[in-house]
């Protein structure tokens, strides 16, 4: 009898997952529970499959429209819900602000309520004010879907990391995972944190003392500002670009001394696990925040976590359309 | 609940529809197996291993999840929605003669969405349909091929198809009032 790999992956989906995402939006990982991360993420095994075919193209959201909303500038996570809108066979359109109404000086509110009236199904926003997806959501008819707000969230980020390092290590529950970097202006480390907590896996953050935000604890991670405790016997270790267009005063003293302290470099990664993994959400800062070595070595997956974001995105916007049409509550 | 079909008899109507394939095909050369999730897939399996018993040859099979071709998909009015599994056809099925297996044949509209999403991998040189029970009550003009079973029901019945790989028994059960 030939084995069909998956089967007992698909018997995990059957047995514990629930089969629907409570909300209609998904404004971020606050307010998932471990079953619907599970459930995402197994959504999103099927999804990959479809991009293995010489035809990458489903009929599920056929007559959907969706709009990108971009206010801050993207070309990954865009081009990413875009390649999986299209999969999934929805219309879709894609505004970025530097050619919209925005310039002119039209309220985000007043530009979403225009958009409205040519009733799209779903709205993918970026923006950056923090919470600017929820105000949405309170205000429009439309599924809306984070693709980041701010310093807040950036959650299919997070699932897509997640999604990443299931697929090496079988698991999240356990894991020490380091996150090293900026964790100050960083979205996509809370999403992180608070996924990474939900599945039970064991967060080491580090960065320099002056992007450490307060609070940070009360996220649950472990906090260093050494990179060789964060890395010691890491199964994975995430860094975190350094934004400079968020860094409005200094914080350290140069690119130079961060590298020094804080980057990731062959030497420090030899003190992780022997089957670590390496990640970045991207855009790489070579020579910052990572050594061009570790970043494109045998432990990288920054490209792999990529091809896997479109999954992740077909699988969040098929999960939602689906419970857009369940009924509209919540 | 009556039985209308115990372990037994569905492993008899297995061998025979696999002489049934042999003499339609004369051999196996360009044969392959999709069995459509979820029964589907152990059927077409058993298949295979029936056919390899009588010819010696082994016959390709995949499995085919038919969910985001579905036609209700976006228009059921509550309830949750169906879990997405992996499609897996580890060949290719261009100038093959597929044959796609499921366990009962009703409306007809899950075939109609596997026909979909097969084409969307290639360009099969025949598709021929293969299931364990016909109830009967189509939708649209689709018929099997080779059929374990013809089983006048009522629309009001369910049919249940229960496999060991699956349920842990083997039986074909009808319930409900005629």
């Amino acid at each position: 009898m030939t084995a069909i790999p998956g089967d007992r992956l698909i018997a995990d989906i059957t047995g514990t997952a629930p089969a629907t995402l409570r909300s209609r939006h998904l404004l971020g990982i606050d307010g998932l529970d471990a079953g619907e991360i599970q459930l995402i993420l197994d959504t999103a095994e099927a999804m990959k499959e479809i991009g293995t075919r010489s035809v990458k193209k489903v009929p599920t959201l056929r007559g959907r429209t969706v709009v990108n909303l971009f206010f801050e500038p993207s070309t990954r996570t865009r081009t990413s819900f875009e390649v999986a809108e299209k999969r999934l066979s929805a219309d879709t359109l894609s505004i970025a602000t530097a050619m919209s109404s925005v310039t002119k000086g039209e309220s985000l509110l007043d530009t979403v309520r225009n958009i409205e009236a040519m009733a799209p199904d779903m709205i993918v926003i970026r923006h950056a004010s923090s919470g600017a997806p929820h105000l949405l959501a309170r205000m429009c008819r439309s599924t809306i879907v984070n693709a980041g707000d701010g310093m807040h969230e950036h959650p299919t980020q997070a699932l897509l990391d997640a999604f990443t390092i299931r697929a090496h290590k079988k698991r999240l529950a356990g894991l020490k995972i380091a996150i090293v970097g900026d964790l100050l202006h960083s979205r996509v480390l809370r999403s992180n944190l608070l996924l990474l907590k939900t599945m039970g896996a064991e967060v080491w953050t580090c960065g320099p003392a002056t992007l450490i935000p307060a609070g940070l604890e009360r996220l649950g991670p472990r906090i260093t500002t050494s990179i060789d405790e964060a890395v010691e016997g890491a199964d994975v270790v995430m860094m975190l670009r350094i934004q400079q267009e968020r860094m409005h005063g200094h914080f350290f003293p140069s690119v130079r001394e961060y590298f020094s302290l804080f980057g990731l470099t062959s030497e420090r990664l030899r003190r992780a696990a022997g089957d670590v993994i390496v990640m970045h959400p991207g855009p790489m800062n070579r020579g910052v925040e990572i050594d061009s070595e570790v970043a494109d070595g045998a432990s990288s997956v920054i490209l792999e976590q990529v091809s896997n974001g479109v999954a992740i995105r077909m699988a969040v916007l098929y999960l939602l359309a689906g419970r857009d049409t369940a009924g509209n509550e919540g | 609940m009556p039985q209308v079909m115990d372990a037994d008899r569905m492993s008899r109507a297995l061998t025979r529809i696999a002489h049934e394939i042999l003499e339609r095909n004369r051999g196996l050369d360009e044969i392959a197996l999709v069995g459509i999730r979820t029964r589907g897939v152990p059927i077409a399996k058993r298949l295979a291993r029936s056919l390899k018993e009588i010819n010696g040859d082994d016959v390709p099979t995949g499995a085919l999840d038919i969910t985001l071709y579905r036609d209700d998909l976006m228009r059921l009015p509550v309830g949750p929605q169906p879990v997405v599994r992996r499609t897996e056809i580890p060949f290719s099925i261009d100038d093959r003669k597929i044959l796609l297996v499921d366990d009962v044949l009703y409306t007809g509209r899950t075939i109609r969405a596997a026909l979909d999403a097969l084409i969307d991998f290639g360009r099969p040189r025949a598709i021929q349909l293969v299931v364990m029970v016909d109830r009967g009550h189509r939708e649209l003009p689709i018929r099997a091929d080779f059929v374990g079973k013809n089983l006048p029901t009522s629309a009001r019945q369910s049919v249940q198809v229960r496999l060991q790989e699956i349920d842990g028994a083997d039986e074909v059960v009808i319930e409900g009032e005629p």
